[in-house]
């Protein structure tokens, strides 16, 4: 049935979307703390998924799995922010683009000489491999897994960051970092907390993203390409837009994946439909995203309204 | 006729009201000053003229014409110019240059500067209107300095002189003596004296010394209102005025 | 008339460099004849090709301060102006370029209009996603290799003379190079350059002085997309080939490499940088070779700590770090 495919087609959409929110997170309370555009997320997530990977090989239990990839992403992050990235936070974007490309560089290839060239298999926990009946059509319980993770890290942020106090500093820091920074309190502990959280979060992102796509050195930048679209549609700096927006764009581009060929096929001939569909549906979403910042050039749920322009 | 009339302009920010239906005149030749406490909306005014902040409200007229619902760069070309409370320069540029990036939009200029090929300092008419402005605010010497390497007086002086290379037919200084030292303060209202009467001017400033010496009127502006307007003998001797500056003192 | 917008200061280190590697450049084939080393002909001839694409993308990146991640969509744009219409039989240099340099025209003014309503990192990243749109774009042209590519079965030809011979193609790219250096030259330092350099230094001051700068950006990004293409044609021709890869996100953020190695703000860095980059591509696996020969072909690692130094260290560039003056 055609309802039943849409309907497992939109649970791969926000299954998607959960994980473009846990990397989209990070990066975007980076970017509205630290003005900072970390080009290197990706390789967080990427990184994550491999620690995951040689956990889950070496001790068999998935739930390690998830601790190496969280705990190593994190530490991998503490330590960028530490001894490499400090420097930059008070540099322009384009230095940060530049220095953050060459680490792209620099992780792909360092994965390679520890892992080899090629893909790394990592299997579904065992415990999760099955398939589940949701309305009369079955669904890999592991995808499902993923779908309710991500909204339960989600719940969490919500709460840290509007219930407690480093919450409270993390909300004020995004919205006008300067005054954090007046009030005395240490800011460069904030950034170095954000900062591993959010690689924290993109290791996640990485280990439960493990199993359903090939582990490879180079799997972040796709992902990271999508989260940027992420975070600019939701507003830079606004965790609530970049948890919508990624619900968004997850859905959307998944959709658009499996029906723009069929409904390119009932508007164009079959040839120009079979040509012109594929390419229309990796287009989708960065066509939204211009059409979004032709419209609102401050995203859809901005962190803070300027006065000025 | 006069330089510029404003008919009750509001800006809100949220629920706040920044001005509330302010409106006031700057007759040709006069230099009219606006006072008023921290928070008053001065800044907001200056940018609702200039445009840089779209108003809610009301209307701006420039020399009789309403440009209210003009642009920046419009206004700026009908001869609207202002400076900035802080500094807005081009930091990497020369003094030179940043005066003869003023002087190529000159008010009545040609509208744009799409030429490509002569160098911009081949252009002797522009460089000698560049150089006036230069030597106006007592900054030849400077010529060729670059801004970053400039003091904060000298800095303060080349925003007057960019306003003045426009050409303006109407100044808006925002607080130009925001920051200055004793010395360059004097320089500065001495230079804002020597303009006086060549240009129509809108004069925001804290240094009420300064305000009480150059104004012809004064406006005071308290919570986005214009409480009162008038000669700077009447304004130092409203109760009113002197009521919403308890505290602060008055000269 | 004047032939070079400003005067010359002979003695100074920056032109004493530029006059150096032009004229190394201009007998590079001389001398690689010379030493039957034809393989550096078109190892530098790559050299050029992506210093031009530089030059186009300094215009906005040093000059406008706009840093766009996408500028390799036009360099695709251009490979594929030649490669379809060669595939058609079409080898014509003039129509090829003709195609190229006006398709590219439009598609830089819609993307730069909406693109140029952001600023900061939001332009940085709309940038990016235009040149993503192109890049899936190509991969779905299944009549035109897709995913693979398609080979350019001849070189093109300019009537009299046509590009087949390496040493021609050389010289056609070198050209190119020069010609773009001196437009750039005079535009930068023209009524046009001093209003774009402004809205990069003060772009809130530009409007207020009353210029309205997204005209001018626009004008900009517009010629420095069409810079990019004529690299893409070139290109096209080095490899005889076109590919999506020309148009990878990686490729734009190699050109801004190249801008920032060389030096932001200057006319003749992209140059400079281009021959770094790819010398070090280049040098990087046998190098690595001597030393580990294991790892040889993990050069990139090494190339990534240099851009990551690079980006922390170098402020002004390798030719910007150069006094501009004589002391």
């Amino acid at each position: 049935m055609t309802t039943q495919l849409a309907l497992s087609q939109l649970l791969n959409g926000l299954q998607l979307g959960v994980l473009l929110f846990l990397l989209a997170a990070g990066l975007t309370l980076v970017f509205g703390i630290m003005s900072f555009v970390n080009l290197a997320h990706g390789s967080l997530y990427m990184l994550g998924a491999y620690f995951g990977a040689a956990a889950f090989t070496h001790t068999e239990s998935f739930l390690l799995a998830l601790v190496a990839a969280v705990v190593g992403a994190g530490i991998v992050g503490l330590l960028l922010d530490r001894f490499a990235l400090t420097t930059l936070y008070q540099r322009d974007h384009l230095d940060q683009v530049l220095a953050t490309f060459g680490l792209i560089l620099f992780f792909n290839e360092l994965i390679r000489i520890i892992w080899g060239p090629s893909s790394v298999f990592m299997q579904v926990p065992q415990a999760l491999s099955s398939t589940v009946d949701i309305f009369g059509f079955t669904y890999p319980s592991y995808r499902l897994a993923i779908i309710g993770a991500g909204i339960a890290v989600a719940l969490g942020l919500y709460l840290l960051i509007q219930k407690t106090r480093v919450g409270m500093l993390i909300r004020a820091g995004a919205t006008n970092a300067n005054m954090v920074a007046a009030l005395g309190i240490n800011i460069k502990w904030l950034n170095t907390l954000v900062f591993a959280l959010g690689a924290a979060l993109a290791g996640l992102a990485g280990v439960m993203a493990g199993p359903i796509v090939s582990v490879q050195p180079g799997m972040g930048e796709p992902v990271l390409i999508l989260t940027l679209v992420v975070i600019i549609i939701g507003g830079l700096g606004s965790i609530r837009g970049a948890f919508l927006a990624a619900l968004i764009v997850g859905v959307v581009d998944t959709l658009g994946r499996a029906f723009m060929p069929t409904l390119m096929r009932t508007l164009f001939e079959r040839s120009t439909a079979d040509a012109a569909g594929p390419a229309l549906a990796s287009m989708l979403i960065y066509l939204f995203m211009a059409v979004v910042l032709a419209v609102k050039p401050q995203g859809l749920f901005p962190a803070s309204t300027s006065v000025t322009r | 006729m006069s330089a510029l009339v404003t008919k009750s302009l509001v800006k809100r920010f949220g629920g706040v009201l920044a001005t509330d239906h302010v409106s006031l005149t700057v007759e040709a030749h006069e230099l009219h000053a606006v006072i008023g406490p921290n928070g008053a909306g001065k800044s907001t005014l200056i940018g609702q003229l200039a445009g840089e902040i779209v108003s809610d409200e009301g209307s701006v007229h420039l020399l009789g014409q309403d440009v209210t619902r003009l642009n920046t760069h419009q206004r700026a070309r009908l001869g609207l110019a202002r400076t900035y409370q802080i500094t807005q320069l081009a930091k990497e540029f020369s003094a030179l240059d940043n005066v003869l990036l003023a002087v190529n939009a000159r008010a009545g200029h040609k509208a744009h500067n799409f030429q490509f090929w002569h160098n911009a300092h081949d252009d002797q008419d522009a460089m000698q209107r560049a150089d006036a402005a230069l030597a106006t605010v007592g900054l030849t010497s400077m010529r060729n300095t670059l801004v970053a390497t400039m003091a904060h007086g000298e800095q303060r002086q080349l925003e007057i002189a960019m306003a003045l290379a426009t050409e303006p037919r109407l100044l808006l200084l925002d607080e130009p003596l925001a920051g200055m030292s004793q010395g360059e303060s004097a320089a500065m209202i001495a230079l804002l004296k020597s303009l006086k009467g060549r240009y129509p001017m809108l004069l925001v400033e804290h240094d009420m010394e300064a305000v009480f010496a150059l104004a012809d009127r004064v406006s005071v502006l308290v919570y986005g209102r214009i409480i009162a307007t008038g000669t700077p003998d009447n304004i130092r001797s409203n109760r009113e005025v002197r009521a919403a500056y308890l505290g602060e003192e008055m000269p | 008339m004047k032939f070079f917008p400003q005067p010359i200061v002979w003695s100074s280190p920056r032109t004493v460099t530029a006059i150096v590697v032009l004229a190394l450049l201009a007998m590079l084939p001389i001398i690689a004849a010379a030493f039957d080393a034809s393989y550096y002909v078109s190892l530098t001839t790559r050299i050029l090709i992506y210093a031009l694409a530089a030059i186009g993308l300094n215009l906005i990146l040093g000059f406008g301060g706009m840093v766009s991640l996408g500028h390799a969509m036009y360099v695709l744009l251009g490979a594929y102006a030649v490669a379809i219409p060669a595939s058609h039989g079409v080898t014509s240099g003039f129509t090829q370029l003709a195609i190229a340099i006006s398709s590219t025209a439009l598609l830089a003014a819609g993307v730069g209009a909406v693109s140029l309503r952001t600023t900061g990192i939001a332009f940085i990243m709309i940038t990016l996603a235009f040149a993503q749109m192109l890049f899936f774009g190509a991969v779905s042209l299944k009549d035109y290799g897709g995913d693979d590519g398609l080979t350019v079965a001849a070189r093109s030809s300019f009537g009299a003379f046509d590009l087949s011979n390496n040493v021609t193609l050389y010289y056609a790219a070198f050209i190119a190079v020069l010609v773009a250096l001196y437009l750039s030259w005079r535009a930068v330092l023209s009524p046009f350059g001093l209003v774009l350099r402004g809205s990069k230094a003060n772009a809130r001051r530009a409007i207020a002085l009353g210029h309205p700068i997204f005209q001018y950006q626009l004008v900009a990004y517009i010629a420095s997309a069409v810079v990019c293409a004529v690299a893409g044609v070139l290109l096209a021709n080095l490899t005889l080939f076109a590919s999506p890869s020309y148009g990878a996100w990686t490729v734009s953020g190699e050109l801004i490499v190249i801008v920032i190695l060389g030096g932001l703000g200057t006319v003749f860095g992209p140059v400079v940088g281009a021959i770094i980059l790819l010398a070090l591509e280049e040098a990087l696996p046998t190098l690595i070779e001597h030393v580990l020969p294991d790892y040889k072909s993990n050069w990139m690692l090494l190339l990534g700590l240099f851009i990551f130094v690079v980006a922390l260290v170098l402020k002004h560039g390798v030719f910007g770090s150069l006094k501009s003056r004589s002391p």
